[in-house]
Parts: C-alpha cells; structure tokens; sequence
C-alpha cells in the first residue's frame, strides 16, 4: 500500500476536485464518511490524502446544493453513521465535472509536452 | 433552504457533531483493529481528523446568513454610538419623527378618504350607476348626493341585468328635536337591498328590506351603533322604540353592527328609512313624484361575470329607454331634448362615495408631496450631520479597514446606526401622527359638517410609515457610509493628528447638499406663499355684503301643524316677534339669498325686445321681505327697496343687481323696464318690473364672479311652505340674540322648530380647503425654511472649522478680517445663489400642480417668488454670517498654535 516515492498530496487539491471526488465515490452506492475518506485515498493509491476533517464541510455544502443526500444508518461494524447517496443532479453534476476535468488534463498534458515542431 | 439551514442552525450542529462522532469511533475501531490500544487509536484517528472546532465553525459559517448573523452585534454597537450623542441623536430622532409623522398623518387620512375600500363583503364589486350628462343637469338638488331621480332609479332597477343586486340611497339630515332648536341626524333613504347588496347582517332587531321598501309604505328606522349608543345608551328596549323624525314618528326596528357606518365616508350614518316612506315627510310634493328631483344614489354588485366594461355597454343599452320613461313632462322642448340624451355608465364604488374626497382628494396629495419634501430637506440635514461625524471617525475606520475589516461589513454598521435612527424617528412620527391626523379632522370639521373618518393604524398606514423610515435611512445613511468607508487606510494614518484628508471633493458634497435643501426649500417656501395669498385674498375679498353680525335663523312650522292656509299669519308673526327682540337691529325674511346655502335660478331676459341677446342667460333669484338689503348691507344704487305694497295681488316687481343690468340690457339705465322670467322645470312665465339696482355680491362661491341676481318680494314668487328663513342683523353678541329670537319664536308657538346659523362662519367655513393648504404648507414651508437654514449654518461653520490653520496661515501673511469675511461669504453666497436658482426653477415647475387651488394669482406670480427667493437669501445670508464673522475674528497665533 505504501508507495513512498510519491508525497502524498494533502492540502493541495485543486478548488472543486474534492466535491468531484466525493461525488465519483458515491456511484457505486451509498456510503458514509468514513468510507468516502478510505475509498478516496485507496483509490488513488494514497496519492491523495484527505484530511479527514475537511471531508464534513464539502459533504455538508454537496447537500445544501442538493446533489447527496443523507440518512442515518448503521455501519459494517455495528456504529450509528450517517450515509451519503448520489440524488439525479448530483449525478448530472458529476458527469459535466468529469468532462470539464477530463478536457482540462488534456489541455494541461498538451500545453506541458514538448512541441513536434 | 438557506434561511432554512440558517433558522435550524443549531440543529445541523448537533447533527455534524454527532456525524463526526461516529467518524472517530469507526476509525478508532479500524484502528484497533489493527491493534492499537484504544488509547492510542482514539489519538490517532483525532490526529487524522483534524481541528475538530474549525470544521463545526466551517459548517456553521456554512449555514448562517451573514447580514442577520451580525445584526444583533451592529445594533448593540449603533446603541452605544447613539447614546455617545446624546444631542445628535435627540435632533435626529426629533426631525425624523416630524417629517414621517407629518407625512403619515396626511397618508392617514388619503389612505381613509381614497385608498381604502368599505368595510363590507367583497367590495370591489360594488359600482354605481352614474348619469353621464355632459351638459349639466337641471331641477332640484336637494340633498349631497343627488346623482338620480326616484324615476331612474325605478326604471335602472326593473331593467337593469348586471347587477345581482343594486339599491339606491340618498342623504338626509332629519330634526330628532320635539320643538324648539333644531338637533339634526344623519339620516339616509334606503331603498329595499342597500342592506342585503352590502351584506350586512343585524346586531339586533332586524333590517330594512325589499317588505319595507313598497309604494306607500310608513316610515320604519334601522339605527347605527353610534347612533344606538348615543342616543338610547345601548340599551335593547331601543328596537321597538319610537323617534321623532321631523316630527313624525318612526319605529326603531333594528341596529346595525359597529364596524358598518354606511358608504358615504366621511360621514357616518345614524338612521336608514325606506325610499318609499319619503311622502310621509314631505307631503304632495314628494320626491318620489318630483321627477326633477335629484336626490338618490343607485350602487349595485356586479353580476359574477360581469366586467364592468359589459355593464357599461348594457346601460348604455338602456339609457334612451331609462329617460324616456323618467322624463319630466313639465320640462321644455330643449330641456326635454338635454335629458333624452344623457347615457348610464358604471363608476367603482369600492372605496365607498365621498363629497369630501371631491374636496380634498388634490389638496391631500399635494399636501403630502410637501411633507415629502420637507422629509427630504431634513434628510439631508442628517447626511450633512453623518458627514461631518464621519470625519471624526475617520481613524477608527481606517484602523478597522487596515487590520483586515471588510469594506461592505463597515457599511452595514453605519447603515445599521442609520436605520436605527430612522426607526425610532418612525415610531415616534407614527404616534405623533394619531395626534395629527386626528387635529387635521377637526381642522376639516365646521358647524354644518360633522365629518367621521376611521383613523385606526392598520396595516396600510404602518407599512408606509415603516417604508418611509427605511427610505430616509437610505437617503441619509448611505452617502456618508460610503464616503466614510471610501478612504484609504496608509492616508489617514500618516495625516497624524489632524486626520485630514478632507480635500474639496469631500465639501463638495456637502456643499450640494446644502444647496439642494435650499432649494427644494425656496419651492416649499413659494407654493406656502402662494396658498397663504390665496387664503388671504379669498377672506379679504369684497362679497359685497356684510358678514359681521348677521345671524340666520330657520324656522320650520311643519311639526306645528300649521295648514298653508294658516301660515302666511304665522310667518307675520314671526317676523314680528324676531324683530323686537332684544338685540335685534333689523330683521327681513330671505329665501336662496347670497351664500346662504341654498340657490335657485332661471332663464331671465328682457320683455321688450331683443331676447336674443340675452339667450341661455340664467340669473339667481332671492325671494325677500323689505328690510333685506339694509341687512345685508347690501348698497341699493338706484330705485327702491321691496315695499309691504309689493303683494301677491300687485304688479310683480324685481331689485336686480348691477351684473343683471350690464349682461341682459347692456345698460346701467334700466329702471321701470320689464323683464322675462322663464321656468323650464315648469314651464311658467312672469314679466317684472324692475324698480331698483342693488350692488353686485358673490352668490354660490367666494371664487365666483359677480353673478346676474334678482331680488323679488316673497309674497310674489313664494318659496318653501311652512317653513322661512329669516336674516338678522345684531350690534350685541349673537348668542344673546339667539336665546332672545328662541323666546320670541316660543311665545307665537313652542312647537315651531328653531336652526341658527352665523353668516360670517358660515361664509368662512367655505374656506376651509384654502384654509387647511394656507395653515399646512405655510407651516411646511417655515419648517423646510428653518431646516435649510440649520443646514447652511452648519456646513459653513463645519468648512470654517475645518479650514482654521489655512485662515490664520492668510491672517499671519496679511489679510485682513474683511477679506476672510468676505472670502468666507462669498463661499456662502454662490451656495446660496446656485440653490436659489435650481429652487426657483423646480418652483416654477411645481406650481402648475397648485393652479386649479389658487385664487387671484398665477401659479407663476412673480411677486411672490421675488418676495420668497428675498426672504430665503436674507436668512440665509445672515445664517451664514455668523460663522463668517468668527472666522473673521479669528487669532491667527491661536489657530496656528493648534498646529
């Protein structure tokens, strides 16, 4: 799991990204707060550390705009958690971020490759 | 969902807080799991949670709207400001609380005269049935709302479709007394729906319904509250009871709910009598039959459907058959041709009917526009006042500005301290306008009417009060907030002590608004002028009789039970009788004389000749007894006065006035010449003989011109029977008179009921509407005046102060004290000049509003502007010499020491 080469990158997320993450890891079905921080950082191969902390105001503010919802329910072992589930426009959100994301990598990895010419 | 989240915030906290709970319990769990021991895993899952504290505030911050957030802290902080200041503040509440109560006061009554509907079910489909008579209306006027004859409203009833209902009704005063002087009600005619279309329901007994209004019915009474109250203490036995209406009496059978004071506002109703009962109080020549008569009112509710745009085309279906069937077969050919033509139409009668807002609908809105200004000028007098507060405070607001505070947050506090002020000035205006509106009612209220208007605070009135209080926060708060908040930190600072960075631009502003209260003060000051001129004109006016001492006493002998055979003896003696009582100097009977109220007139022109010339002239007649124009004071220029010879058998004979003279015969020679007077209503015709010229005298109004008057003997042409007016004319206090002539009266017969009326109050109670715009805009005006001054005084002693070091810097290098007075007046004077002038053309411009209110002046008089523009620079100049003159006497080394 450990992969040292890489510094891990905590606190340097681009604006937008972490709601774009958060999002993502809710397609798959609902999860709680917990799971979302694990699941974010298993997935990138622990390249991106989420401070845990900072994952409640962005699942609080994704709420506010209406693209999650949330339940009480009880967790894998057995803890009261509050779970979080993609709502229609939140997984229409998600498909336009995705895009404008996947638009801007490419335009970032062609401006950063060298020049044929 | 915002305001949602923001009013359950605490909510949500508890929510998070348990939320982020649970996250360190499943990750002290996984933690464990892998075989920390619990101590060391509830660390471990702390450390990788982060600041517990500044994620619940994120989420907190997340969920609070800022502006409410911080209210509670900027009002304790604008609390404290204004305690600071207690002079500041007491004068802003103080002029705040004037001009919004002022203006609320007049919204008061506006919003009770105009604006507000009737209490009664559904009242926006309430329209009345109007005559549309583009040229006039001829017949008989008898009472204040004499829209339709009983023979229209008959037809417009059996015809009509738009209306699921409709009733006419018509005003009365009846006489409650048993003999002696006179007590008038309100009375009204009704006819059978005018309870049931209304909806109105009884508080006891029952009401008038279609039962009682039939063909010959007798006389029943449904009574106001008020009047119940009044009159019989509330007590039950009252329905059942007996009232005396011009001596008939007349069974109570029910009283109306409080809340229900009829449609006529401004005048509130205490009985309601069948339309049909009215012969019983007025024998043959009833009105019911009089189809000349103009006495009654038809409001109906409109059909549900029914636009009134549908109704309108459905009257104007019926007109030529509703007159046809209502015509009046005494008139002549091109009175009959006049009448076919008139047309029906639909007029909402939402807001009730109204003769007083007739009268005082322009005069309110043009009052209120005033009081508007005057709210302004004193707005700008506080804007001046936060200007110069804000430079005081400029420190305090670059450091906050420079350790990080917003520029919109430091706004609102200032706007907060603004609206305060506003908000207590409201408050305090609000209960000053109770007192207001209330002294403004009584300043409308005259011997002949009593006037009622439910001035409550409701919902209207408070939501403009409260509308006014933001809009002046707004006015005087926002400009000196900006300027305070607009300045750059470093500046200020470095400017040490002094703290100036006062530069022109910042008087400049000042400077403006100085100007601008001067001149919407100069238009105030004019339009007060103006209406104080007209007032002044209108009273002074020559009417061309006399006013003073002069008393009118009416006497009715119908409740007597004199027959028309009996009275003409009667009258004698009461003539008699009046005469020689004590204090009397001259008495004479008079009918429809000058001002006195009532009026009637006819075709006239001359017997010999030349009748086309005169054609279409109409001339008022005064039926009078010898005597009456020594009474008046009327001078008699030519010929005699009316002689006791002049009697019903003798040839007939006229005193016409010099205005009759010049406009029938073009001549002033026309003694012994005849004249013709035709009667259209009944198609009469009399030749008389005209034996004297009278001076020419004001007939219906002050603001008339001479109108053509003839004077005939009362025996020749005779007025109303069993009933005379007599006019007296007294050298002793007229309330020894009264009690004298009742004693008189009392002796021919106690039964004889007895009215009294002073001319001369009479006559200026004409004048109450130039009276209320004279009294009010000339307060408005020295108010707006006052307030200006204030204001000019302040800036330039604010601009001397602020320039001490620069005048003792001139003074030490040489100039002299008249050249800073007159460096310091001339700032001043172009002040005052560039307000005179922008006021003198808003004042032009805004007059045109006050034309059809003026008597004897243009609204552009330019006397009176160069006396308002001479009176406004004088005072101004002398407010800013005052603060010139101690710049002037200003130690140099004194100011330069401050240094």
């Amino acid at each position: 799991m450990a992969k040292r080469d890489t510094p891990p990158l905590s606190g340097e997320m681009l604006p937008g990204t972490l709601d774009m993450l958060i999002l993502q890891t809710l397609v798959l079905g609902a999860a709680h707060g917990h799971t979302i921080a694990h699941l974010i950082e298993h997935r990138s191969e622990s390249v991106l550390q989420v401070e845990h902390g900072s994952l409640y105001p962005a699942l609080h503010r994704l709420e506010d705009r209406g693209w999650i919802a949330s339940f009480w329910g009880t967790s894998e072992n057995n803890r009261k958690a509050r779970y979080y589930r993609l709502t229609r426009s939140g997984r229409k959100q998600l498909a336009t971020h995705t895009d404008r994301w996947q638009q801007l990598i490419r335009a970032i990895g062609r401006v950063l490759q060298p020049s044929n010419e | 969902m915002r305001l949602w989240r923001f009013l359950r915030r605490k909510h949500w906290d508890r929510e998070r807080e348990l939320e982020i709970q649970a996250h360190l319990q499943i990750e002290t769990d996984d933690f464990i799991a892998r075989g920390m021991s619990p101590e060391e895993a509830r660390r471990a899952a702390r450390r990788k949670l982060g600041n517990l504290t500044q994620i619940r505030e994120e989420i907190y911050e997340m969920n609070s709207l800022g502006f409410l957030e911080t209210l509670g802290q900027d009002l304790r902080y604008a609390i404290r400001m204004l305690r600071l200041n207690p002079a500041f503040t007491l004068v802003a509440v103080l002029s705040l609380a004037l001009g919004i109560g002022a203006n609320t006061a007049i919204f008061q009554l506006l919003d009770a005269v105009r604006l507000r509907s009737l209490p009664v079910a559904k009242p926006a489909e309430l329209y009345e049935v109007q005559v549309v008579s583009p040229k006039g209306r001829s017949g008989n006027f008898p009472n204040r709302y004499g829209h339709i004859t009983n023979a229209m409203w008959e037809q417009i009833r059996d015809r009509q479709e738009a209306f699921s209902s409709i009733f006419a009704w018509g005003d009365w005063p009846f006489d409650l007394s048993q003999g002696g002087r006179v007590r008038q009600a309100e009375g009204i005619w009704v006819s059978g729906d005018y309870f049931r279309t209304l909806g109105v329901s009884p508080l006891m007994g029952r009401l008038i319904s279609s039962e009682d209004d039939r063909r010959g019915c007798a006389p029943v009474a449904v009574i106001s509250y008020a009047f119940w109250q009044r009159e019989f203490g509330g007590a039950a036995s009252a329905v059942g009871s007996t009232v005396s209406l011009d001596t008939h009496p007349v069974q109570v059978i029910g009283v109306t709910p409080a809340n229900f004071t009829g449609i006529d506002v401004g005048h509130r109703f205490d009985l309601a009598v069948p339309v049909c009962s009215e012969p019983v109080f007025s024998g043959k020549e009833n009105k019911l039959e009089r189809r000349w008569a103009w006495w009654l009112t038809a409001v109906g509710r409109l059909r549900p459907g029914w636009s009134p745009k549908r109704a309108d085309a459905h009257l104007q279906a019926l007109a030529s058959s509703v007159f046809a069937a209502a015509l009046p077969p005494q008139f002549d050919a091109e009175r009959q041709k006049n009448f076919l033509s008139y047309s029906l139409k639909t007029s909402p009668a939402a807001q009730g009917l109204s003769d007083l807002r007739d009268t005082y609908e322009d005069p309110l809105w043009l009052l209120i526009a005033i009081a508007g200004v005057v709210l302004l000028i004193a707005c700008a007098n506080l804007a001046n006042l936060l200007l110069a507060r804000a430079t005081a405070r400029e420190k305090e607001v670059a450091v906050r500005l420079a350790i990080g505070g917003s520029r919109g947050r430091l706004v609102r506090q200032f706007l907060t301290e603004s609206l305060l002020l506003s908000l207590v000035g409201a408050v305090c205006g609000v209960l000053l306008a109770r007192f207001l509106s209330q002294a403004l009612v009584a300043f409308l209220t005259t011997s002949q009417q009593t006037i009622f208007l439910d001035l409550r605070m409701n919902a209207m009135v408070l939501l403009f009060a409260a509308g006014l209080a933001i809009l002046t926060c707004v006015l005087f708060g926002l400009l000196p907030a900006l300027r305070a908040t607009g300045i750059a930190p470093a500046a200020v600072m470095k400017a040490g002590g002094r703290g100036t960075t006062a530069g022109r631009e910042r008087f400049t502003l000042q400077r403006a608004l100085v100007a601008g209260q001067v001149a919407l003060s100069l238009v105030l000051l004019f339009s007060a002028l103006l209406f104080v001129r007209t007032f002044h004109k209108l009273s002074m006016l020559n009417a061309g009789f006399r006013t003073d001492g002069v008393l009118v006493v009416s006497l009715n002998g119908q409740r007597a039970g004199y027959t028309k055979e009996q009275w003409p003896v009667v009258d004698r003696q009461l003539l008699e009788r009046v005469r020689s009582a004590p204090g009397v100097d001259r008495a004479a009977r008079a009918e429809n004389f000058p001002m006195g109220g009532g009026w009637f007139n006819d075709h006239v022109t001359p017997a010999d000749g030349d009748a086309a010339k005169s054609e279409g002239k109409l001339s008022y007649f005064t039926m009078a007894s010898p005597g009456f124009f020594e009474v008046m004071g009327i001078p008699l220029l030519a010929g005699r006065d009316l002689a006791d010879t002049d009697t019903a058998t003798a040839p007939l004979v006229a005193v016409i006035n010099q205005a009759f003279a010049r406009k029938i015969f073009g001549t002033t020679d026309v003694l012994g010449r005849r004249f013709v007077k035709i009667d259209g209503v009944r198609r009469t015709a009399m030749t008389f003989e005209i034996v004297g010229i009278a001076g020419d005298t004001k007939v219906t109004s002050l603001r008339e011109d001479n109108e053509i008057m003839t004077y005939v003997p009362d025996t020749q042409l005779p007025g109303a029977e069993l009933s005379q007016t007599i006019v007296v004319h007294s050298n002793v206090p007229l309330r020894d008179v009264m009690a004298a002539v009742l004693r008189g009266v009392a002796q021919v017969n106690p039964a004889i009921s007895v009215d009294f009326n002073v001319f001369k109050t009479q006559i200026e109670e004409t004048l109450v509407p130039e009276s209320l715009m004279a009294t009010l805009s000339g307060f408005f005006g020295l108010l707006a005046g006052v307030l200006a001054v204030i204001g000019l005084y302040g800036v330039i002693s604010y601009m001397v102060a602020q320039r001490r070091n620069e005048i003792g810097i001139r003074m030490a290098l040489g100039a002299g004290r008249s050249s800073i007075l007159k460096m310091v007046l001339r700032g001043a004077g172009t002040l005052i000049a560039a307000g005179l002038a922008v006021g003198t053309v808003l004042a032009l411009l805004g007059a045109r509003a006050a034309s059809s209110l003026l008597f004897g002046l243009r609204p552009y008089d330019p006397a009176t502007l160069i006396l308002a523009v001479l009176l406004l620079a004088a005072v101004s100049f002398l407010a800013a010499a005052i603060p010139a003159r101690r710049a002037a006497r200003l130690e140099p080394m004194n100011a330069l020491r401050d240094e």
